[in-house]
């Protein structure tokens, strides 16, 4: 069953509510620590951190528009060796929770004792626009919050501006921010046994109407579908055949780094950088060259992109960081975001949607996909 | 197209599981059975066995068609490894398809161990269909 509560912003400072939220959490014990985006001193970056004393809650930032590592991965390697034996309240944004969904599907994190409230989220910068942005305003997660509520924000990530999930789907909590009017309450709801459970330890209930959010909701959800194919649409023509693909590729240097900032990709020894792809006499090379006469190095860039859409395409919530991460300003995103939208059509699977959901690629049935047999 | 690659030999690689195309190619042999000499057969323990890596591989270095054999459904070796191929296939197929990367040029096809005849046929078949799409634009192409 359901439960929902609002919470009264005062003076206008959300973030202050919602630490006020966090700092009740932690005071009733309803969770033994939180993982949540504290802004660092200089106020360049605000980076999930592990919180066991209230005080340290001081600087948390959970609504400012920097997402600097998918918290999936942080989770994960919280969480791989051993389960946390003590309740841990995390805060995620919609793509880092469905990456988490993924992750567990994928034996890469383990849920005991993880506690998720997810957050509305109007979108993020890349990280070097949230360090130049915070230094120009005082209080940049409430600058950020007045220009999402007006729809102009021209920082926001390509990622975010056709997100189809803003708002979380499998969180115990929900803090909600969409169609309500922010300046004066925000909306908790519960979702889980888990999240009833923080209600009861807070005392949280009361009056609250998230019909307004759930509105808001459907509107904002049927925009963005209609972008998502636009955009779609668009990277096909610009990425599509050949030498398209090859002229979107063209400044890759093989550093890997999008896959290291892929949630997804979780292999601890990736194939393609393994022996098999990159340690050979310099005669195999020549060899390779003198197939076609020249041989690009470092080599097989373009292989190594389409493997890893195979690999991770099923799974990829379209959270935009390999695209964040590439030296070279690569559109990964779109390229990514294009395969793994119709890998995921062709499957009927939503990444994320649900922890019952069969991974495509470990599940099947006798009678499916005739028309790729010959 | 076809008419300007009438002396176009296709470079055709297989990956044929071991306990029913390999074998089909083998009876196909010992039976005297006539086909193109394209194809260069790989033997896997299994068509689920062999990942995209493998099939991208081939055809990023220029092959001009790649097919993989498994066992007819139901009768995987392994139980259900074929099911698994034909996911891993549906899903390449759709990346090569949505970036226009030639994927009629990935053949799933499945040939049980008694089916010599039909390895034959399916070899004569695999070889002209990709003798009419001509060369694989990957063959040139060093910069892949």
């Amino acid at each position: 069953m359901p439960r929902n509560a609002m919470l009264e912003v005062k003076g206008g400072d959300i973030t202050g509510t919602v630490r006020g939220f966090l700092e009740k959490l932690l005071e009733k014990k309803a969770v033994d620590a939180l993982l949540v985006p504290v802004e660092v001193p200089s106020k360049k970056n605000v980076v999930q951190t592990m919180v066991t004393d209230i005080a340290q809650l001081a600087d948390v930032s959970p609504l400012a528009p920097v997402m600097p590592v998918n918290t999936a991965k942080i989770i994960s390697s919280v969480t791989k060796v051993a389960a946390s034996t003590k309740k841990v309240g995390v805060i995620l944004r919609s793509c880092e929770l469905r990456a988490l969904v993924e992750m567990v599907k994928l034996k890469q994190a383990d849920m005991n004792n993880i506690v998720t409230i997810g957050i509305d989220c109007f979108g993020t910068y890349s990280v070097t626009d949230y360090a130049v942005f915070s230094q120009e305003h005082d209080t940049p997660a409430g600058e950020y919050l007045k220009k999402a509520a007006s729809g102009t924000d021209t920082l926001l990530r390509p990622a975010c501006k056709i997100c189809q999930y803003p708002y979380p789907l499998t969180a115990d909590m929900t803090i909600g921010l969409f169609g309500l009017p922010i300046e004066k309450e925000i909306l908790v709801h519960s979702g889980t046994k888990e999240g009833d459970q923080v209600f009861e330890a807070l005392g949280l209930d009361g009056e609250a109407d998230p019909a307004k959010r759930d509105e808001a909701l459907s509107a904002l959800k049927s925009e963005r579908q209609k972008l998502k194919e636009e955009f779609l649409a668009q990277v096909q023509q610009e990425a599509g055949g050949l030498d398209n693909m090859l002229s979107v590729l063209s400044a890759c240097v093989a550093c890997h780094n999008c896959r290291i900032a892929c949630p997804i990709c979780y292999c601890r020894e990736c194939l393609l950088d393994s022996p098999t792809f990159v340690e050979w006499e310099a005669e195999k090379y020549l060899d390779w060259a003198s197939r076609k006469g020249a041989l690009r190095l470092p080599a097989d860039s373009l292989l190594f992109h389409l493997v890893r859409m195979n690999h991770m395409g099923a799974s990829c919530v379209a959270c935009g960081l390999c695209e964040d991460a590439c030296p070279n300003s690569i559109a990964v995103y779109k390229l990514f975001c294009l395969a793994g939208s119709r890998v995921q059509e062709t499957f009927e699977y939503t990444p994320g949607r649900s922890a019952d959901d069969e991974l495509p690629l470990t599940a099947f049935k006798e009678e499916e996909f005739k028309g790729f047999e010959k | 197209m076809a008419d300007d690659n009438k002396d176009f030999e296709p470079i055709l690689v297989g990956f044929f599981c071991n306990w029913c195309t390999s074998t089909a190619a083998d009876l196909a042999g010992t039976t005297r059975l006539q086909y193109p000499p394209n194809i260069r057969p790989i033997r896997t323990m299994c068509s689920g066995s062999v990942d995209p890596i493998y099939i991208l591989r081939a055809l990023l270095s220029g092959a001009d068609g790649i097919i993989i054999g498994g066992c007819n459904p139901g009768d995987c070796h392994y139980v259900s490894g074929n099911y698994k191929a034909r996911r891993r296939i549906a899903g390449l197929k759709t990346i090569l398809d949505t970036l226009g990367l030639e994927n009629d040029r990935v053949w799933l096809k499945w040939i049980s161990a008694a089916e010599g005849q039909k390895f034959a046929v399916t070899m004569r078949d695999f070889t002209e269909k990709i003798k009419e799409l001509g060369p694989s634009p990957f063959r040139k192409n060093w910069s892949v």
